[in-house]
């Protein structure tokens, strides 16, 4: 899994995200409700990918 | 009027095809020996910013082929490729991949050579025929295309830069902000550039903002310079701007004294004529003479009201060429110009072995 090499998820099988409007980090797992702990807020946000990406600085 | 000099009337210049007559005096004499006779060269103003020089006796396709070459055929090195680990910043990877290109590096061109491809090296290590044999015969093209990266051709740079917010600040503050500068770059030596660059390598400039951070967002990339001319990116080009243009030559046709000379001296928006005491008594003595012909941007508002004309004659000499010259990267301009007329130099030696080459395969047919 993770085979993008984002999500930074932990070994308990999570993804983090996120939260839309606090900015802190959720681990949310399959069956957990789409929500920030924090916050209560419902629109999660992906993390970046952390494998290399090349431009041309053009 | 004397050769080479064409006039700017009121309404268009005139004379201008007498001024690109050739000289008399060197008739049956070949372009060389006429360039010697007459090229003249000397420097007016030299600054770090701006270099002002004189180029006289040579033909304009000369000077505007140096002026080309320096905007666009001088190498410069820049940063040409950046490989993003992490950016979270708000500035798209792409647009800020585009304004790393751009910063002016503080590194000598003339210390690095060209990035080849495995083609390129190829052709070049067998001659013509043998090269391309070999070049055809290389079954996988991709591989050729590949680009031979090494420490003679190469500089890297790495960028990192996290916002942290600092843990004493005020709740009640504007959120955190923090920019991402030139001056952040750190150079990583490759082979033996540690010795060679004791000084080390970095941008020309320190306080270029790249990119505006906040609390927890993060920049992480490497970038990878290369040598490149101003024809394939501009980012290459050494010069802000290169230019020439031809000399002004302004002569006052009768003596402009009296409230006359007052008049020319107010009507010139570029204080091109001065007042000075002539022979004469009175106002009457005091005449106008052409100052500072070198200001004059030929805007023609001295000869507008009816009769100046005939007074006032404003001319360029077309075979005098003051180029001004704006570096903007580690080359001074000095060297730009140096290095602009080695390549037109390079290039008509190109050009004569073509001919020679088509000679001798017209001679063995």
């Amino acid at each position: 899994m993770d085979e993008d090499g984002g999500g930074g998820g932990g070994s308990s099988g999570g993804v983090s995200y996120i939260c839309g409007d606090c900015g802190t980090t959720n681990e949310i797992k399959a069956k957990d409700p789409i929500q920030c702990r924090s916050c209560g807020y419902r629109i999660m946000y992906k993390m970046r990918t952390k494998r290399l990406i090349q431009f041309e600085a053009r | 009027m004397s050769k080479h000099i064409f006039e700017m009337r009121g309404d268009a210049p005139h004379r201008v095809f007498s001024a690109a007559k050739p000289d008399p005096a060197e008739r049956g004499l070949r372009y060389p020996e006429k360039v010697r006779r007459r090229l003249r060269m000397h420097c007016c103003k030299e600054t770090p910013e701006e270099l002002v020089f004189d180029l006289i006796g040579i033909d304009v396709s000369i000077a505007n082929a140096l002026r080309r070459i320096m905007l666009a055929e001088v190498p410069t090195m820049a940063i040409e490729t950046v490989y993003m680990e992490m950016n979270t910043s708000i500035i798209f990877d792409e647009v800020l991949s585009h304004r790393l290109g751009l910063v002016p590096l503080n590194v000598d061109p003339r210390t690095f050579s060209e990035v080849e491809t495995l083609r390129q090296k190829v052709l070049k290590e067998y001659t013509t025929r043998d090269g391309h044999k070999r070049v055809q015969n290389e079954e996988d093209a991709e591989e050729q295309e590949t680009e031979l990266l090494d420490e003679n051709n190469t500089v890297v740079f790495r960028l990192h830069r996290r916002c942290v917010r600092p843990a004493d600040a005020d709740p009640a503050a504007p959120p955190y902000t923090e920019g991402v500068y030139s001056g952040h770059f750190e150079w990583i030596p490759q082979g033996t550039q540690a010795e060679r660059f004791p000084d080390g390598l970095r941008p020309l400039h320190d306080d270029i903002l790249l990119a505006k951070l906040r609390a927890g967002q993060e920049i992480a990339l490497e970038m990878h310079c290369r040598k490149g001319v101003g024809k394939d990116h501009a980012k290459y080009s050494p010069v802000a701007t290169a230019s020439y243009r031809l000399a002004p030559r302004i002569t006052l046709a009768q003596r402009v004294a009296g409230a006359a000379a007052r008049e020319l001296v107010a009507a010139c928006p570029m204080n091109v004529f001065d007042i000075e005491d002539g022979e004469g008594e009175g106002e009457g003595g005091a005449v106008a003479v052409v100052a500072r012909p070198r200001d004059c941007t030929m805007c023609r508002e001295c000869i507008r009201p009816p009769g100046w004309a005939e007074r006032v004659t404003l001319a360029r000499e077309s075979n005098h060429f003051i180029f001004s010259v704006e570096p903007c990267g580690a080359l001074p301009a000095r060297v730009i110009v140096k290095e602009a007329v080695r390549v037109l130099r390079a290039k008509a030696h190109g050009l004569l072995a073509y001919f020679e080459e088509v000679e001798k395969k017209r001679n063995l047919t």
